[in-house]
């Protein structure tokens, strides 16, 4: 059982999202930063759809009430165990009684908090991921609030070694690190120094030519009524050649759709099923976790790319992280 | 069939059957759907039917291990099984579901029962009339869970939006915005003017199917007074 002691701005229980029910009108939800989500999960040995905890910028304070095996991966919201500060994107074996508390946000966004066994909440449809504007999922439906109790399961395989790691704690600390971690190229992606890849939407062409132009070579700066819905893009507004309207349709995340204003709306992961705004791009997948990291008022550029080549790089990024996956069992079983 | 396919992202594509809003095309996009449903692609994850459009989502990475090949991008691979599944001949036929969905017109259940009677001069009467009489069908499901978009509504009461939309709708409310007339739901803010209330639950999240309606389903809305809504709501708890 682990007790939330302090709520932190935005902290809710997330997995890899609930697919199956668009039809209905429920979105998918689901952690916004993928990537970091997955690994959190294989760092502790669970399965990548395990519930994680998505904590916010300014994360929560919690307590341990037994031992656990526990990963932090994602944005550096500067994680402190008892006084000490720890590594992320490595395995955490925290002692009972030992308290996980935030600092200042270092990079990024967001992160993610797996435990051994994951996080126990009541699946709803299929998943646990919280759907907060419907309050459904999740832990009751809702971001996580001071005394509440949470529970994880019995992991089906504990890593061979972790009660042995454990056990070595001594009564003065309350953790201990794995000496090894993930590397780099899984790790380093919140720089935002690269422009966000993007293919054209479906209704690119009926943009004006300076839309068009401005889409891709101007900057656009992210506001700060965003949320996990969708990021709102401020900067110069794009225009359609002619008025034309839409039909709805399926939008997905990573949809970027232009209202009538003229501000383009980049949809996220508690999008709409369906929407009826013209559709301008859409973000490659591989490049959704830097969207994730991203923070209201960062700026926010676009580069093209073919949804060919957007397909491979996902290819490509999937098999990296199935690599990584053998990499991170051999060194836990 | 003026059906084409294109890529929405690197993990969904779109079948398109036409622009316009009506009831062929939209039969087009159930006819797809049911064929999904009879087969269940393992390479799909799901998929999302709209007034002319059905998206399907996909695994890239299962496709392209299933497939084995380098060369062949799964989107194009998916796509061509797409098309195979269109051009089949289905077993459907347009069995179509009729749902009942009882109304307590007015009242405290519809207040703005009498401003889309006085907008469109006529009575309360002639309006709970012509909206039970009405031919509809649900287009689709969005925007809110269970939430459909229903063709149909006599243009003879339509009614504008409130100028000032209510912070809180109660879930079941039936109302109607321009030529549209809606059910919500859950309950929600809204600008929608209500002529009456069901104790249907047209969503509830731990039922087989969630949502109560579907795409292609007809509705039929009936009459019933408070004494019945009240009884059938207790039923429904």
């Amino acid at each position: 059982m682990i007790s939330v002691l302090k709520s932190g701005l935005m902290t809710t229980i997330q997995d890899t999202g609930r697919y199956g029910y668009q039809k209905d009108g429920v979105i998918v939800s689901g952690a916004m930063d993928q990537q970091a989500h997955r690994i959190a999960n294989l760092l502790v040995g669970n399965s990548v759809d395990a519930a994680t905890m998505e904590i916010t910028l300014m994360g929560p304070v919690l307590e341990f009430q037994e031992d656990a095996l526990i990963a932090i991966c994602g944005g550096n919201l500067t994680p402190i165990i008892d006084g000490d500060s720890v590594s992320m994107w490595k395995p955490l074996y925290i002692k009972k009684g030992s308290e996980l508390r935030f600092g200042q946000p270092k990079k990024g966004f967001r992160c993610y908090l797996s435990i051994s066994g994951g996080f126990q909440v009541r699946k709803v449809m299929g998943s646990a991921s919280t759907y907060l504007r419907a309050n459904m999922g999740g832990f009751e439906g809702r971001t996580l609030e001071k005394g509440d109790q949470l529970r994880f399961g019995q992991p089906d395989s504990l890593p061979k070694d972790s009660k042995e790691q454990l056990k070595t704690l001594n009564k003065a600390t309350s953790f201990k690190e794995a000496s090894w971690f993930v590397g780099p190229e899984f790790t380093d992606y919140m720089k935002n120094d690269q422009p966000i890849r993007v293919m054209p939407g479906r209704e690119f062409d009926l943009f004006t030519e300076q839309s068009k132009e401005h889409f891709f070579n101007g900057a656009f700066q992210i506001d700060s009524k965003s949320d996990r819905m969708g990021y709102r893009l401020n900067g110069t507004t794009l225009n359609l050649e002619n008025k034309k309207d839409i039909v709805s349709e399926a939008v997905t995340f990573g949809t970027i759709q232009v209202p009538p204003d003229g501000n383009p709306i980049l949809l996220l992961a508690d999008h709409q099923t369906t929407g009826g705004y013209p559709k301008i791009g859409q973000v490659a997948t591989v490049d959704l976790p830097r969207i994730a990291q991203m923070r209201p008022g960062e700026k926010i550029n676009f580069s093209p790319i073919s949804h060919e080549e957007a397909q491979h790089l996902l290819l490509e990024k999937e098999k990296n992280l199935k690599q990584l996956q053998r990499g991170i069992e051999t060194k836990l079983f | 069939m003026n059906i084409s396919i294109h890529p929405l992202g690197d993990q969904a594509l779109l079948i398109d059957f036409g622009e316009s809003i009506n009831e062929e095309t939209n039969q087009q996009v159930r006819q797809a759907a049911t064929k999904l449903d009879e087969q269940k692609p393992d390479w799909m994850i799901e998929y999302i039917p709209a007034f002319s459009t059905l998206t399907i989502l996909y695994n890239p990475y299962y496709i392209a291990k299933k497939i084995r090949s380098q060369e062949l991008l799964p989107y194009e691979w998916a796509r061509t099984k797409v098309l195979d599944l269109l051009s089949q001949s289905s077993s459907y036929h347009s069995e179509e579901r009729t749902i009942e969905i009882p109304v307590c017109y007015g009242g405290e259940w519809g207040p703005d029962l009498s401003f889309v009677a006085s907008h469109n001069s006529m009575s309360e009467e002639d309006v709970i009339d012509i909206h039970m009489k009405g031919d509809y069908l649900v287009y689709m499901i969005g925007f809110a869970p269970g939430f459909p978009y229903i063709g149909g509504m006599d243009k003879k009461i339509a009614a504008p939006r409130r100028d000032d939309p209510r912070l809180s709708i109660p879930s079941g409310s039936v109302g109607i915005a321009g030529e549209q007339t809606g059910v919500y739901p859950i309950e929600t803010p809204g600008g929608w003017q209500l002529i009456g209330r069901t104790p249907l639950k047209l969503f509830e999240a731990d039922r087989d199917h969630p949502s109560l309606l579907q795409a292609g389903d007809r509705i039929r809305f009936t009459r019933i007074d408070e004494a019945e809504y009240k009884h059938l709501k207790e039923g429904e708890q």
